[in-house]
């Protein structure tokens, strides 16, 4: 040992003996040291500017693509699929263009996932027909015979209820999501409105909704869970416009 | 625990002790190893000027650039540009190239296909089938029937603009009429039957000549009077053994009842005029390119 006993060094390195003694203070302490870590990692990305960059094109769900949201937890698609296309060139020539925060930022929760079993969804918005989507969710091996993901058919039988449409919109505004009041009155009434292409709320809904796809989505009368997941799949990473986009230099 | 400003040496290894002592066994005080306690000092050293030279530190408005200026960002794109600029040449050459003598360069066909490929494997696939066998709904690429035409031009345009699909105005556009409130129930299944013998399927004759007024009248005007189809309105030919939802009684009155609106999205806005070429030579290459 090179230290002398009465070294300051010494003197003040001897003191863990007072947080050794107290078991309240040492975790008082160890807490501390804990939330170092989330200090500086995570609160600010709450404050920070760049966290979330504005890009044009965002808009918050309509209730049906709302709706099929829900339908896509409640089945737990995350548990497969991701829809997070990460900054790696393999990801971006596959998916599409990467990712951005502002893109799930009227999600919640969100959906990034962390298991790819299927592939990613974040732009799945458009590649696929209605048809397809339709097969697919009835029956995934009647068009792609390697799957493994299960068959989801009784979603065409189950209808949509709106009745708490208005609720659910209510709630995302709660946590932040900027929904008008109009926008929660006429919550139930959109649901409807989406899966039918002859609707009299088309142009007040493409206002509310701006690039809303209004269309029956199944194919069949009546507004199923069908067609709210369709509906919610094919608008998927549709909404930023990206010739007007410019990646901030360094994030 | 005796007090730190004493010395309390073991005897035995002549080594300072903690002060703690159980049942009269004393902890020796052992410095760290030093190559463990340099290893430790140095990895604080790595921290702190890891956080220099990359982005690190939350500041006001945006957190710290790093000094080596690095992002996720720039080096995805470098990394894609480094691909581009490789294949700049051969893709610039593609996306000028006539298809139609493309077989007269080895080279830029080789490339084509393996590209094509690749492109129809991430996006064409799911609906084709990943060996473009196709599925109930989507057509095979396989064979020479082709709905709305085989050749480069057609290819092209179908897979740049789509078919029936909302996106894109310039899409493939046909619609076939929904017979079930237009037709009576005798005179659908005289057509089915209809269809059946011109497609030299087990038919009921009878009903099949009657059927062949209903045919003339109703379907003729797209799918021709023989049957043999029009690729203008992407009528498929019935009088062949292929078919795109099937040929069975069954299927074909569902088929003349509710009628059949197959969509393929469009790819002019998702693919480079590179990758359109490709996997147009791709799928001419398949088997039945005209």
């Amino acid at each position: 040992m090179s230290d002398t006993p009465n070294s300051p060094a010494k003197g003040f390195l001897s003191k863990h003996a007072i947080l050794e003694r107290s078991p309240t203070l040492l975790l008082v302490s160890s807490l501390l040291v804990v939330a170092v870590g989330g200090i500086v990692e995570i609160a600010p990305l709450f404050y920070l500017e760049g966290t979330i960059e504005e890009v044009e094109g965002v808009r918050p769900y309509s209730p049906l693509e709302l709706a099929g949201r829900d339908i896509y937890v409640r089945e737990g698609c995350y548990v497969c699929h991701s829809q997070m296309i990460r900054p790696m060139r393999d990801e971006v020539e596959r998916y599409g263009h990467y990712s951005l925060a502002a893109e799930s930022m009227y999600d919640h929760p969100f959906q990034w996932g962390s298991k790819r079993t299927g592939p990613d969804l974040a732009r799945v918005g458009g590649k696929y027909s209605d048809a397809w989507h339709v097969d697919h969710l009835t029956a995934p091996r009647s068009v792609v015979p390697e799957s493994v993901m299960p068959g989801y058919a009784y979603l065409l039988d189950a209808e949509v209820n709106a009745e708490y449409a208005a609720d659910v919109v209510a709630t995302h505004r709660i946590v932040g999501v900027p929904y008008t009041d109009e926008m929660i009155e006429v919550a139930a009434a959109d649901v409807m409105a989406q899966a039918d292409p002859d609707t009299d709320a088309y142009d007040a809904l493409l206002e509310r909704y701006p690039g809303a796809q209004i269309r029956n989505f199944d194919g069949a009368p009546g507004v199923s869970e069908m067609d709210a997941l369709i509906a919610y799949l094919q608008m998927l990473g549709t909404t930023v416009d990206f010739s007007t986009f410019t990646p901030a230099a360094s994030r | 625990m005796s007090s730190n400003d004493k010395k309390d040496i073991d005897d035995v290894t002549g080594t300072d002790t903690t002060g703690h002592s159980w049942d009269g066994i004393k902890e020796l005080n052992n410095p760290l190893p030093r190559w463990w306690l340099w290893t430790f000092y140095i990895t604080i050293i790595w921290g702190v000027a890891y956080s220099i030279a990359y982005p690190a530190w939350p500041l006001v408005s945006a957190a710290t650039s790093g000094l080596l200026g690095y992002s996720t960002r720039a080096e995805v794109a470098q990394d894609i540009a480094l691909f581009e600029d490789a294949n700049a040449e051969i893709s610039a050459q593609l996306a000028s190239a006539d298809l139609s003598t493309l077989g007269e360069n080895e080279e830029l066909a080789r490339f084509a296909t393996s590209a094509g490929g690749a492109v129809f494997r991430n996006n064409c696939s799911q609906c084709h089938g990943s060996g473009a066998a196709g599925a109930k709904g989507y057509p095979n690429l396989l064979d020479d029937d082709w709905l709305w035409g085989g050749d480069f031009e057609n290819i092209e345009y179908t897979i740049r603009h789509g078919i029936r699909n909302e996106e894109d105005w310039d899409a493939r556009y046909s619609e076939m009429t929904a017979f079930d409130e237009i037709l009576s129930n005798e005179e659908i299944d005289a057509v089915v039957q209809h269809v059946r013998a011109i497609s030299g399927q087990e038919h009921d004759a009878g009903l099949a000549e009657a059927g062949t007024e209903v045919f003339l009248n109703n379907c003729a005007a797209c799918h021709g009077d023989n049957g043999m189809g029009n690729r203008d309105l992407g009528a498929p030919n019935l009088t062949d053994a292929i078919w795109l939802y099937g040929g069975s009684v069954a299927t074909l009155e569902e088929t003349v009842r509710y009628a059949r609106f197959g969509v393929m999205p469009p790819w002019g806005e998702r693919l480079t005029d590179a990758e359109i070429k490709a996997v147009t030579a791709y799928v001419h290459q398949l088997g039945g390119g005209e």
